[in-house]
């Protein structure tokens, strides 16, 4: 069933574009041309980021931060096998699946902590990633409080899932 | 963010030079490439799913769905322009459907039609960001789909759990953001308040002055 949705979302919106007489060769032009640019603007953030994650998990920084950090995340009520997760989570998308898979091969997919990790995966996403790419082509440079923000409401999200996979 | 990614990069360059010096060249080119790829497959998904919006666009299929959340995006940002509010919907569409790869770029310029072009963000533009970064997707396909191929029992049952995470970290983010404009607004008019009664002051003293000189 799933598989359906995104191929019949398309055609129905090239059939009603078809409709509407829009030409739609051009439109591909410009939409492209449109993807052109905004790869070029925001390559540069991506390379950044990617040189300063790839330097943070090559040193073990990243293994010594989640070991700092295992005791307030198990004081909150995540597993302490989660902390690197948590840490990763909002640094790095492809980081954090590894880590997922990681977590499923050690702990079992069904068990609780590899149910808890699904969830923090899924209602989070990689806050450091969307919010360069979000500033990069607009002239704003001060985020103010944007970044606490968005990580105390991830830290909410995944005490709040780990505190439903037990109760269900 | 450069605050951020100083102390990053430092703190894990000199943890390396200290464990394997010979690496820390090597990874951060293994980054950079990384990045490359990442970029060009982004390029791909974008040239396809933009040319798709814009198909929408000229259709005007987009103001349509723009029309139809209007009542929940007018309440949670107001004084936007209408194309933003149009960015706006089709890229909280795109995110609950769990399409993150059109979301991405549909926001992005979302941003540009918000930004004031004072270099700060304004607090729907963190309001956007924060709903952006929370996530509100309901169906998280690709961890249903991990969970499939690492050979769960049921790989579906944490829909549920997901879906009330995701709203409680959304909510909380947007009941932060609200606080944090309240106090920054009211913060704001106090400095105003008495930044226009020291000048008042000052026009007084100068303003006796005068009249002294006068005097005189």
């Amino acid at each position: 069933m799933a598989k359906y949705i995104v191929p019949i979302f398309i055609l129905s919106i090239l059939l009603i574009a078809l409709i509407k007489k829009v030409p739609l060769y051009d439109s591909f032009t410009v939409g492209v041309r449109e993807a052109l640019r905004l790869v070029f603007n925001i390559f540069p953030y991506i390379a950044a980021i990617f040189i300063c994650m790839e330097l943070l998990t090559i040193s073990g920084l990243s293994e010594i931060l989640s070991s700092w950090m295992a005791p307030v995340f198990r004081f909150v009520g995540i597993p302490s096998e989660l902390s690197k997760l948590m840490i990763l989570r909002p640094l790095s998308g492809n980081g954090s699946i590894a880590i997922l898979s990681e977590i499923y091969m050690l702990n079992g997919v069904d068990s609780y902590i590899g149910r808890c990790a699904s969830v923090i995966v899924g209602c989070s996403e990689t806050i450091f990633y969307i919010s360069a790419l979000y500033f990069s082509t607009s002239s704003i440079k001060r985020l103010r409080y944007a970044i606490p923000v968005a990580i105390i409401s991830m830290i909410v999200g995944a005490i709040i899932g780990c505190l439903v996979c037990k109760i269900m | 963010m450069n605050t951020i990614f100083f102390i990053m990069t430092t703190a894990s360059i000199c943890l390396l030079i200290y464990t394997s010096p010979d690496l820390v060249l090597s990874s951060m080119i293994d980054g950079a490439s990384g990045s490359i790829e990442l970029a060009l497959a982004l390029l791909a998904i974008y040239a396809v799913w933009l040319s798709v919006l814009e198909v929408m666009q000229r259709s005007g299929m987009s103001g349509q769905l723009a029309r139809a959340l209007n009542p929940i995006t007018r309440r949670m940002f107001k004084g936007e322009s209408e194309e933003a509010y149009e960015r706006i919907s089709l890229n909280m569409s795109a995110n609950m459907l769990g399409i993150g790869s059109i979301a991405t770029p549909i926001g992005i310029s979302a941003i540009e039609q918000m930004d004031k072009g004072d270099g700060r963000a304004s607090d729907n533009v963190i309001l956007f960001v924060i709903i952006n970064c929370t996530s509100i997707q309901l169906l998280p396909t690709t961890i249903i789909g991990l969970r499939a191929a690492g050979g769960s029992l049921s790989p579906a049952d944490i829909i549920m759990p997901s879906l009330i995470a995701t709203t409680a970290s959304t909510l909380c983010g947007i009941f932060l953001c609200k606080l944090c404009s309240f106090i920054c607004n009211k913060f704001s008019k106090n400095r105003k308040e008495l930044i226009i009664e020291t000048s008042k002051n000052n026009n007084k003293i100068s303003g006796s002055d005068n009249v002294q000189i006068a005097s005189k």
